[in-house]
């Protein structure tokens, strides 16, 4: 008997441009890239630079903190692992490095979240391999 | 080279049918292929060009087969629910450069009958940047509705104003025998429909339907001889919008780069536009997308919809027939914009005519606001 997977939601394939991100999100450590050449910081991961090519790039350590810059209550999704969660909260935050990611608002009550709230980054472990990272309020 | 002037459309049609379970997609694009060429006074031997979208990869291929069509000219530019305001301004390029003569516009699409959750699906595409996204959980309406979050808090937008939207697209449908939802709807109506993802209302969402259309293009010169009024195909500007590396912008949308460029090559200013057709897939959709194109200020979308502005009537009416809100919604509904836009100039269009209707903007937005998406304007004239 298969036994029943945990995390029933889309899972991130882990390639060859994002396998460093992926890496850290497991260890629970949340990374974005800079460009050596020309400074600019950018998510999500790729293996050039996508101002100029560059492929020479450092990941940078993010604080994990940042603020909500758009939030939605979704309240209808038939998706797999979504039915089931619903509402959830899914927001672009703002990292305190400069970049603006998607992902999900956790650990607080929907009506709760505000734009400008501020977050830090936590982590579901979908898999031994792979670590989704999500946001709840800061200091929580 | 500009192509203002030397592509007409010359004939149009929309399949009536919102929902048809009885037929297939080529069958609903073969039945207005006929429509349209008959509109034009044209026969299928008479098609150089095919352009389609909404198909398999390689569906292009397998509509021309189903058609019986050997085409000089072959496009299925998919961009989403633009692709076919984009492709008419292919069409007319294409035509001026002498690499067809007589362009064939086609859509169908039976998503309402298959119950394809176009709106509330989980999402989950294998593009690279999907793998950041969707275990999130980004539904259509959702990652509409983080733009419509992010207006409100930055400009003060307020759910009665988007409200307002929606309102006017069902009173246009009232007068559209055609279209879905005829019934006639208030601010209220719309606030107290339940929230699908906030802050949008069932009501700031199209509906989705089953449907179709086609489109005729060829030269200027060869419309003249034609069944029916040429429409001049004046402009066309493309491109698109996404992420940008993590600066996502999310109140500006691609129309801002196409509607401006599209205009000026028209030679003509947002005054001069006697109507518009605005992609409706949400509410936030036509107030985002007013404001790109630059009829009104950013932030200003708002207040620009009020009180009878984008009406029949008014000083800028917007999707006479209904638009997506109201009229169909087969998933990508670019090609009802042109369709609408071309009566409208023709003068056909009856209780929802708009008066001296002379020129026309459509603006297609293909794919999400809030996470990427294609912006395609079109400028039409007689
Ligand atoms: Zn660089």
């Amino acid at each position: 008997m298969a036994e029943e997977k945990k995390y029933k939601k889309p899972i991130p394939r882990v390639d060859e441009e994002s396998r460093p991100f992926w890496e850290a999100c497991a260890r629970h450590e949340l990374y974005v890239q800079k460009c050596r050449s020309c400074g600019k910081v950018f998510y999500y991961a790729r293996s050039f630079c996508p101002e100029d090519l560059s492929q020479d790039l450092e990941w940078v350590k993010c604080s994990g903190k940042g603020k909500v810059y758009t939030f939605t209550v979704t309240r209808q999704n038939q998706g797999a692992g979504f039915r089931d969660n619903l509402p959830y909260v899914m927001a672009y935050v703002e990292l305190d490095e400069g970049v603006r990611m998607l992902t999900n608002i956790v650990d607080c009550k929907p009506e709760e979240v505000k734009i400008g709230m501020p977050v830090e980054v936590t982590f579901e472990d979908a898999t031994p391999e792979i670590s989704i990272p999500l946001f709840r309020p800061a200091g929580k | 080279m500009s192509i203002t002037g030397k592509a007409a459309i010359a004939g149009v049609y929309e399949h009536p049918l919102r929902l048809a379970p009885h037929k297939t997609q080529y069958q609903i694009m073969a039945e207005s292929a006929r429509g349209a060429l008959e509109d034009a006074g044209l026969t299928l031997k008479d098609v150089d060009g095919l352009f389609t979208s909404g198909v398999g990869g390689m569906g292009i291929v397998s509509l021309a087969e189903h058609l019986n069509l050997y085409p000089d000219y072959l496009d299925s530019n998919s961009i989403g629910g633009s692709s076919f305001v984009s492709h008419t301004g292919h069409a007319a390029a294409a035509i001026a450069a002498g690499y067809c003569n007589v362009a064939l516009i086609l859509y169908g699409s039976t998503w309402s009958s298959d119950r394809f959750a176009i709106g509330t699906g989980g999402g989950g595409g294998s593009d690279p940047p999907e793998h950041f996204e969707s275990t999130y959980g980004p539904t259509t309406v959702g990652d509409y509705a983080l733009v419509a979050q992010r207006h409100m808090h930055e400009f003060g937008t307020t759910g009665a104003q988007l409200a307002e939207i929606a309102v006017t697209m069902r009173k246009h449908a009232s007068l559209n025998p055609l279209a879905k939802f005829r019934d006639p709807i208030t601010v209220e109506d719309v606030l107290a429909s339940r929230v699908v993802s906030s802050p949008l209302h069932l009501l700031d969402c199209c509906m989705i339907s089953d449907g179709g259309g086609a489109i005729v293009v060829t030269s200027a010169e060869r419309a003249r001889d034609l069944k029916k009024k040429p429409v001049s195909i004046l402009s066309a500007a493309e491109t698109c919008y996404h992420t940008s590396a993590g600066m996502r912008d999310l109140t500006n949308a691609a129309a801002k780069q196409s509607g401006p460029k599209a205009l000026a090559r028209a030679g003509l200013a947002h005054k001069d536009i006697d109507m518009a057709m605005i992609y409706d897939s949400f509410t936030i959709t036509v107030c985002v997308t007013l404001e790109s194109l630059g009829f009104c200020k950013k932030g200003e979308g708002g207040s620009f919809v009020q009180n009878g502005r984008i009406g029949l009537g008014g000083e800028l009416p917007i999707n006479t027939d209904g638009g997506g809100l109201s009229s169909n919604h087969p998933g990508m509904r670019g090609i009802f914009l042109v369709i609408e836009a071309t009566k409208q100039l023709r003068g056909e269009c009856g209780d929802r005519q708009v008066k001296d209707c002379q020129l026309a903007l459509c603006h297609g937005t293909g794919g999400t606001l809030g996470l990427r998406h294609s912006g395609a304007t079109l400028v039409l004239g007689v």
